[in-house]
């Protein structure tokens, strides 16, 4: 007897769906061009390019204390670190000697910068995987943050507290208790968090085994921060490469090493676990002195190129500048840590469904205007 | 590796490179275009080298010339190095592709060809990324005129 066959309108056919630009959880202005087979990603194509500022070329026509404005505009979440970026990369390159002082309370607030990023991306990942309640609590966290850089420098989130040579004020009088008001705050709230989501068996079981990268992957698509650590591949350039006061304290480089998106999200749960303990063996020990040391008002860097990494919250970021020894540098690349980390999105996602790429892109922590600089 | 140790075993693969420091903490080894693919995955495959992570790739115009510069670093030996390659045709600039030895060139190369007009051989998605198809002209080039968008000073 003949077995019947499936007829073809029961055949399935590959079409394209567009997945933002406005879209919760992309973050942000990023437009993906999803190819699908019924619910099976089949390839990812990020259109980019929605805030492009060319903040590159604007660089080539200003001066290096107007180039730190624009840096807080490229990953609004880490904007300490990337000011310090800046400033460290034309410090070295002017061979200036910074004060201790500086140095400490550099670090201090670029770790508090880390735990408001994480605190932000631990609210809004459970919102992206249906956890309404943890958004709220990342942001009463946060808030206390806030009010501390408030307090410090008049500004919330771009704080442009750093000039080249130091800081623009010396810290408030209030800093270091507040900061240790925090600490002690913070220390029975990430518990909290562990106990809302981390051991959740419905957010488990959307996030293991989702979006698994490799390390050699890892490696090959230039990932860096909590998403390559994630894949046992260590590289934090606070290790590798310590500035400011990080060669001074002990803390543990965090790696797992499954790839999956709750690998991922562990390591950003631990890091805030040591940036606290950053903070803690720092802000007994602020030495005293200058918070700035003069510098001329017109910098000129001397003829050459520097190169200059930190980590931010979500990975490396580089500040490449060429100089031909006038006030603006001939050329300053910024190497994003959102861009490469964008890189590997189709990698990891193709194969899933869609409501895994939510979830792999909540743990990618991506910033758009950090991508489209 | 030191960079003269650096120095020593590249002039063994391609002699005559030009080696200079650019007031930088890393070795510059300029490369010409024909020579960069083969330098290039040397500089990866070699187990004395290793440079495996590619962490920054940066188009430049040079006035004369276009060019790119590939800061690498081994994820092994923590050495770091600089590779440079220039193209003095402005009109139809075109150097290999090293996507095929690290994934992350893909995307920072199509950045390049957005910017730059550099195209690179045997990419495999050579398209803007940033701006749209039409787009006239690439800007961060240093001859790039926009009368509306640029504020010159």
């Amino acid at each position: 007897m003949e077995t019947p066959t499936v007829h073809s309108n029961f055949k399935s056919e590959e079409y394209f769906i567009n997945m933002g630009p406005q879209h919760p959880a992309t973050h942000g202005v990023l437009r993906l061009v999803l190819t699908i087979d019924g619910e099976i990603i089949k390839k990812v194509e990020p259109d980019l390019g929605y805030i492009h500022r060319s903040i590159e070329k604007m660089c080539e026509r200003d001066s290096y204390q107007q180039i730190v404005h624009l840096t807080d505009r490229m990953d609004y979440l880490s904007a300490n670190i990337n000011n310090e970026a800046v400033c460290l990369g034309v410090e070295n390159a002017l061979q200036l000697e910074i004060p201790e002082r500086v140095k400490v309370i550099r670090t201090i607030i670029g770790e508090l910068t880390r735990i408001s990023s994480h605190c932000l991306w631990w609210g809004v990942m459970g919102m992206d995987v249906g956890a309404i309640t943890t958004y709220f609590y990342g942001f009463r966290d946060r808030e206390m943050l806030n009010d501390i850089f408030e307090e410090t420098c008049g500004a919330r989130l771009t704080m442009n507290y750093n000039v080249p040579g130091g800081l623009m004020f010396d810290i408030h009088p209030n800093f270091v208790k507040r900061v240790k008001k925090f600490v002690a705050h913070f220390k029975t709230k990430i518990p909290e968090y562990d106990r809302l989501l981390t051991g959740n068996v419905i957010f488990q079981k959307r996030t293991k085994g989702v979006g698994v990268l490799s390390k050699e992957d890892a490696i090959s698509f230039g990932a860096s921060g909590p998403v390559a650590r994630g894949s046992g591949y260590s590289c934090d350039v606070r290790k590798y490469h310590p500035y400011s006061a990080l060669d001074k304290v002990t803390f543990n480089e965090c790696l797992e090493t499954e790839g999956d998106t709750f690998a991922r999200y562990c390591v950003r749960i631990r890091e805030l676990w040591e940036s606290l303990s950053i903070v803690e063996q720092l802000i007994d020990n602020i030495p005293q002195g200058e918070h700035r040391v003069k510098t001329n008002a017109v910098i000129k860097l001397p003829k050459g190129e520097f190169y200059q990494k930190v980590e931010t919250a979500r990975g490396e970021l580089g500040m490449y500048i060429i100089s031909t020894g006038t006030k603006s540098p001939y050329r300053l690349k910024f190497r994003s840590p959102g861009f490469s980390n964008l890189s590997l999105l189709n990698h990891i996602a193709v194969g899933g469904k869609i409501g895994d790429l939510v979830a792999t892109m909540a743990t990618l922590d991506l910033v758009i205007p950090d991508i489209d600089r | 590796m030191t960079n003269e140790a650096l120095q020593e075993l590249i002039s063994s693969w391609i002699p005559d490179l030009e080696y200079t420091e650019e007031g930088s903490q890393f070795l510059n080894v300029h490369v010409p275009s024909e020579r960069l693919h083969e330098l290039m995955s040397q500089l990866k495959n070699n187990s004395e080298t290793g440079f495996d992570y590619l962490f920054c790739l940066s188009g430049v115009d040079w006035g004369e010339a276009l060019g790119v510069v590939y800061h690498l670093e081994s994820t092994t030996h923590r050495h770091i190095i600089v590779v440079k390659v220039k193209t003095e045709d402005r009109e139809n600039p075109i150097l290999d592709t090293v996507s095929d030895i690290w994934k992350t060139a893909e995307f920072h190369e199509r950045e390049v060809f957005d910017f730059f007009g550099i195209k690179f051989n045997n990419h495999p998605n050579l398209q803007r990324l940033f701006l749209t198809d039409e787009w006239e002209g690439f800007p961060l080039r240093k001859d790039y005129v926009d009368d509306i968008n640029m504020i010159i000073k």
